[in-house]
């Protein structure tokens, strides 16, 4: 399904901030496929969410979805195929604009109803409802009421309704539950991994969250230095525990995990 | 302050209004201080004059709106592709279109329309004296409507987005980029229907009539949204920004027929556009202000 290929990408070369931030990452994602990514922070998890998201383009490398290069595609074309969440929660939604405004903007491009003049019809309306609905959250009955006015936890779980409301080949999401209150993630979560069943949606999460990294999803990713140190899947992957990762991590690299976020997780 | 002074006051109002709806698509919409307006108001005004000038003063409100809207594309386009700096883009076609102004009138600076038929004379023709006031009410009806409609639309909704949340739209598959160029043709194609519509009014066109136009939209913008509190939605918006406009109109004749004289006029409307648009920041000092003496009391 996805198609990662020794990607490369430098950040402000030539400079006293050079920054090799990918160093020939090669990853290949099989359909549903559902990849938790972990590393210490600046290990380049969201660097690569960035460079298949097309935020950027790669110095080298190739990225394939499904057949089709995306290599130099601008983000906004990968976006038709690429749903996304951020760890902001501001970052997904349109605050100025009604909920149903903000869902009608996913939904009329994502499922390829591209007249320009189109406007909300009440089946969309309804549609939007029964989906709004699944989130237990009472946002089916503020349709019309800006998303500015709502809060994290419910900006997020709509941003993730939108970018699944037609289901993307790839989701991507970058530690999208982090900003949010332990309750909250757990919910969001939840629906996450719900929605992505469902949807058999091929999906790479970037977490902090050494213990849900190992149990969500079925296979993890552990980056260091913008290269892929090792994969884990089946098996050795179901009895591998937080001591375990962190002891082979030691052993590979020579060094100590020295992040605190990752040893508090 | 007589009647007459209030409706010719109205009358202007309406025929303004229309700069105030343009740059509530690019400055309040877009997010975007589009210095274009200036430009393509007069662009508006002499390509209008030069086509009623010649017999068609029908077709010179289309010419009007494309050459107005070419004016946005290119600013949209500088911004956009060649990664101008919004204000820069703006004061770069503005600039341009001081020169293309002066073509389009022939290399005059005014031209008569004396004896031309105009929208104006036809409706006073056929409605009686305030036919100017019902054709400039229905054109600012027309155009209000419309844009209210186009931004219920998909495209209308992508727009809106654009100013609202960049990083959304392209996470929506919409290209930013395009969605930027269209609404700053939109907003400058009505700014040249509004300055298209003046030339018709007055009878003349003069290419200094548009000096000034971002300062006085944006004003009329700020007085619309002072007073209805910015209540009602996109409807409500777009209601007030036509409403500020005429408003504007109003306190420039009733300070122009108190004494003030008219070589004073630039000055009274820079107080006014001041005084509108630091009305907010104003307020809410004054309720910090009055906030922190109560606090001081009671301590």
């Amino acid at each position: 399904m996805l198609e990662i290929q020794s990607l490369k990408k430098t950040f402000f070369p030539g400079t006293v901030n050079e920054k090799k931030a990918l160093n020939g990452v090669s990853l290949h994602l099989a359909k549903g496929d559902f990849v938790c990514l972990i590393g210490s922070n600046g290990a380049g998890k969201s660097t690569l969410l960035n460079a298949v998201s097309g935020e950027f383009f790669a110095d080298e490398g190739r990225v394939v979805l499904d057949g089709q290069d995306m290599t130099f595609l601008p983000d906004y074309k990968r976006a038709r195929h690429i749903g996304r969440l951020f760890q902001d929660p501001m970052r997904g939604t349109a605050p100025h604009m009604t909920i149903e405004e903000n869902m009608a903007l996913a939904y009329l491009r994502a499922s390829g109803r591209c007249s320009p003049f189109s406007r909300i019809s009440k089946k969309d309306r309804d549609f939007f409802r029964t989906r709004l609905e699944r989130l237990g959250l009472g946002l089916e009955n503020r349709m019309s009421q800006p998303v500015g006015l709502l809060s994290g936890g419910q900006r997020q779980a709509l941003t993730l309704l939108m970018a699944t409301l037609v289901a993307p080949k790839l989701l991507l999401l970058d530690e999208h539950t982090a900003a949010l209150d332990p309750a909250t993630a757990e919910k969001v979560m939840e629906l996450t991994k719900a929605i992505v069943k469902e949807n058999e949606i091929t999906c790479m999460m970037v977490t902090h969250n050494m213990e849900s990294a190992l149990h969500t999803g079925n296979r993890t990713v552990m980056m260091t230095g913008g290269s892929i140190l090792l994969e884990l899947q089946g098996e050795e992957r179901a009895n591998m525990t937080v001591d375990g990762l962190l002891a082979l991590f030691r052993q590979k690299t020579g060094a100590a995990l020295d992040n605190d976020r990752m040893l508090l997780a | 302050m007589n009647l007459s002074v209030l409706l010719t006051a109205a009358e202007q109002g309406l025929i303004y209004s229309l700069v105030a709806l343009g740059l509530y698509l690019s400055f309040r919409i877009l997010n975007i201080a589009d210095l274009t307006t200036d430009g393509s108001f007069t662009l508006g005004l002499v390509a209008c004059t030069a086509c009623t000038a010649a017999g068609h003063p029908y077709l010179g409100f289309a010419v009007a709106v494309a050459a107005g809207a070419l004016a946005g594309l290119v600013t949209g386009i500088l911004q956009t592709v060649f990664r101008v700096q919004p204000i820069l883009a703006g004061i770069i076609t503005m600039t341009g279109l001081i020169s293309i102004n002066l073509m389009v009138l022939g290399g005059k600076s005014h031209q008569t329309l004396l004896r031309e038929e105009t929208l104006f004379t036809k409706a006073q023709e056929l409605l009686g004296p305030q036919g100017g006031l019902a054709a400039a009410a229905a054109a600012a009806l027309l155009c209000g409507v419309l844009l209210v409609l186009f931004l219920g639309t998909q495209l209308g909704l992508s727009l809106r987005a654009t100013g609202d949340n960049r990083a959304m739209v392209a996470a929506s598959s919409i290209n930013p980029a395009f969605t930027t160029v269209v609404g700053l043709a939109i907003a400058n194609g009505i700014i040249a229907l509004s300055g298209a519509l003046l030339a018709q009014q007055q009878g003349y066109g003069d290419t200094t009539l548009g000096t000034g136009m971002v300062v006085i939209g944006l004003a009329s913008l700020v007085i619309g949204e002072v007073v209805t509190a910015r209540r009602g939605g996109i409807a409500g918006a777009v209601a007030a920004a036509v409403l500020g406009s005429v408003l504007y109109r109003i306190i420039t004749a009733f300070a122009l027929t108190s004494n003030l004289g008219a070589s004073n006029l630039k000055l009274v409307s820079a107080v006014i556009v001041a005084a509108a648009i630091s009305y907010p920041a104003v307020i809410a000092k004054i309720k910090w202000m009055k906030k922190r003496r109560e606090a001081s009391k009671h301590a």
